[in-house]
């Protein structure tokens, strides 16, 4: 068994984030301190509820959008400050399976066009496009012929499936895959997510796995990141963190899905404003069990008794984490 | 079975508006045989094929389906929403009255007063220009159950606590963007109830909102019902919500109910293989990864042509027959019925 916050010993660390951080103009603290890696072949998921960062955090390890500090190092480049071959080396093996593929694929151009976009983009040869295409569409269980469509003409489990395709044609180390099952519907997202383990298994990816669906990301992950307000609040392995949530606020948000077992926790009100979050511990405004320290100090990710990080003060009794984030 | 009380308030303002429910002993709501066509470019789109619901007073029924399945055109027609763009057949009776009967004028009387909706979005349905509060007089106005403003801006103070809204004049005076999803969809259920209706309807309530603000409002919602014994008809894509809040849940797909029954039982113990299927589609804690039994295909398109059963092509129990002979929805347990019978032979009586 792998320790808590890091990835297991077979694993080698491929994407590392450390502290992350964005504010957006109008105050809105989108991400606050986060560190977290990625291993070579792992899933690690990140859940939580929206307007908690997830999708910002997932925006800088891409770079498509410049945090305010931090760092993000993939396979050993410094993404942020890559330039020229480095940075293109780094677009090939890091990729992105957005949302909602009706959205991201040009309605203009046939699904095959939009998948040898992305191979001239990083280089690969006009003869090997056809059949690299073709590869990666039946890979993806689509047929080749398939891939003369216009996203139109496909369902969106079939468009989900060819922006898997997209993603993978370059052959990534790393998906981000942002709410990639969301918009299907439970029948076909079955499929969606088996590709997805079954592309792991034989290819060796690594995904950045974002979701709101607890259910989806505790199968689908080997680690679970929980945010909260831009902040990391809780770091474990999927199996312990849904048997044994450590953090008041996973504890809520397991128990407050629909048909969880066990007694709701019902939270009063709902997330604060952003731009505006409590002092100390940004959770402390709807938490059962918040007590006077956690208005005076944030509390940082400290290593709880069952082995995952958790940022909370009832948590202090035990050592303090190797990486925990310094406050700002 | 009883009918729903009438709060002092709401029947001594209104005592013989004719949208107001008959107090009967039978279901508030009764849907039969209901059909929906639109048309598409000279193409006849049969969205729905003849549901058959019904929901009684205090009780909540839930329509679970993926999209294109129907559920929303299905409370939408049983709002008569769609004009004169869709056709329908069928009947939808509340207390006395086919709303399918009814000219245009008279449904509007019923709409808001008796018959009331929750909308997915409340962005979408609440006027931005306007301080909620306003909105919710003119809903109580409207329908004349409140004698003037005075009495109007009293009840829609009540309504914003009854749907646990801590400080009403504030929220009362905000406009919809100053409030977040979880207290706009508050309002907008306060709008829905304002009028005491008898049935309340609900197309995707909770989708747009966090799972911990989700779990507030699906409370709000058996809670709401247990004191103005309202009948619930909501219709959901999500299984968790089906279980949540149903006491009776019919699973929709391709414009039909394939089975209906109580929600344990449908739920634990479903009998059509679409609902089996679907319900071994989802995640489990216990599911392996990569083996998820994922049903093959996708859903049909609104208004595909189906000679047998709409779930033969993607269906492992399928046979010849399902193909040529539209499988009727049939009894398979108390209160509990199935559309499949190759699932569930009939047995000889």
């Amino acid at each position: 068994m792998s320790p808590a916050g890091e990835p297991g010993p077979a694993g080698e660390k491929l994407l590392d984030v450390v502290d992350l951080a964005k504010t957006f103009p109008n105050g809105t603290r989108a991400a606050d301190d986060v560190s977290f890696t990625v291993a070579r072949g792992e899933t690690l998921g990140v859940v939580g509820e929206s307007g908690c960062g997830k999708s910002t955090t997932a925006k800088m390890v891409l770079r498509l959008l410049q945090p305010d500090r931090g760092t993000v190092t993939f396979a050993g480049t410094d993404v942020l400050r890559a330039r020229g071959r480095d940075l293109k080396e780094v677009r090939r093996g890091l990729q992105l399976v957005p949302q909602n593929p009706q959205t991201s694929f040009n309605p203009r151009l046939t699904v095959r066009s939009s998948l040898e976009f992305n191979l001239r983009a990083h280089g690969v040869a006009r003869r090997a496009w056809r059949s690299t295409v073709d590869d990666m569409l039946v890979r993806c269980g689509l047929r080749a012929e398939q891939g003369d469509s216009y996203p139109h003409e496909l369902s969106g489990g079939q468009l989900q499936r060819a922006a898997i395709a997209r993603a993978l044609v370059t052959g990534p180390d790393l998906v981000v895959c942002d709410e990639a099952v969301s918009a299907l519907d439970k029948s076909v997202q079955a499929q969606v997510l088996n590709l997805l383990a079954e592309l792991q298994s034989d290819l060796g990816v690594s995904y950045l796995f974002i979701s709101h669906d607890l259910s989806v990301v505790e199968h689908i992950s080997d680690r679970v990141l929980v945010m909260y307000l831009g902040r990391v609040v809780e770091q474990a392995t999927a199996g312990s963190l849904y048997r044994d949530p450590a953090h008041p606020y996973t504890k809520a948000l397991l128990s407050s899905a629909p048909g969880a077992p066990g007694e709701r926790i019902v939270l009063t009100g709902e997330p604060p404003n952003p731009a505006d979050p409590p002092s100390g511990c940004t959770f402390r405004t709807r938490c059962p069990w918040v007590m006077d320290t956690c208005a005076a100090e944030r509390p940082l990710l400290a290593v709880t008794p069952t082995g995952s990080l958790a940022a909370c003060h009832l948590n202090l009794t035990s050592r303090p984490a190797l990486a925990a984030p310094s406050p700002a | 079975m009883t009918s729903p009380t009438e709060t002092p308030e709401t029947s001594g303002a209104a005592p013989s508006r004719p949208g107001a429910p008959a107090p009967t002993a039978g279901p508030a709501l009764e849907v039969t045989g209901l059909t929906t066509t639109f048309s598409r470019g000279g193409r006849q789109v049969l969205a729905v094929r003849g549901v058959d619901v019904s929901v009684g007073a205090g009780e909540s029924l839930v329509l679970l389906g993926e999209s294109g399945s129907g559920k929303s055109v299905t409370i939408r027609s049983i709002l008569r929403l769609y004009g004169s763009s869709a056709r329908h057949t069928g009947s939808v009776v509340l207390g006395d009255q086919d709303l399918m009967r009814l000219d245009a004028a008279a449904v509007r009387a019923v709409r808001g007063r008796t018959l009331a909706m929750v909308p997915q979005d409340p962005n979408g349905s609440l006027d931005p220009l306007r301080p909620v509060g306003r909105q919710l007089e003119q809903v109580l106005r409207l329908h004349g159950v409140v004698a003037d403003r005075k009495a109007a801006r009293a009840r829609a103070l009540e309504l914003l606590a009854l749907v646990g809204i801590p400080s009403p004049p504030r929220v009362a005076a905000s406009h919809p963007h100053e409030l977040s999803g979880g207290m706009r969809q508050r309002v907008a259920i306060a709008i829905a109830v304002a009028c005491d209706p008898a049935v309340l309807l609900a197309d995707e309530p909770t989708t747009a909102l966090d799972v911990t603000v989700q779990s507030q409002i699906l409370d709000l919602f058996g809670d709401l019902q247990e004191r103005l014994g309202t009948a619930l008809l909501l219709v959901t894509h999500d299984v968790s919500v089906a279980a949540d809040v149903a006491d009776r849940v019919a699973v929709m797909y391709a414009g039909s109910i394939v089975e209906e029954g109580p929600a344990r039982e449908v739920l634990e113990n479903p009998r059509h293989p679409y609902t089996q299927a679907l319900l071994d589609a989802i995640p489990r804690p216990t599911s392996e990864r990569g083996h998820l039994k994922a049903i093959p295909g996708s859903p049909p398109v609104a208004g595909t042509d189906f000679h047998g059963c709409s779930f033969a092509d993607r269906c492992a129990l399928a046979q010849e027959s399902c193909r040529t002979q539209p499988p009727a929805l049939l009894p398979v347990a108390d209160g509990h019925r199935a559309a499949c019978p190759v699932a569930n032979p009939v047995v000889a009586a």
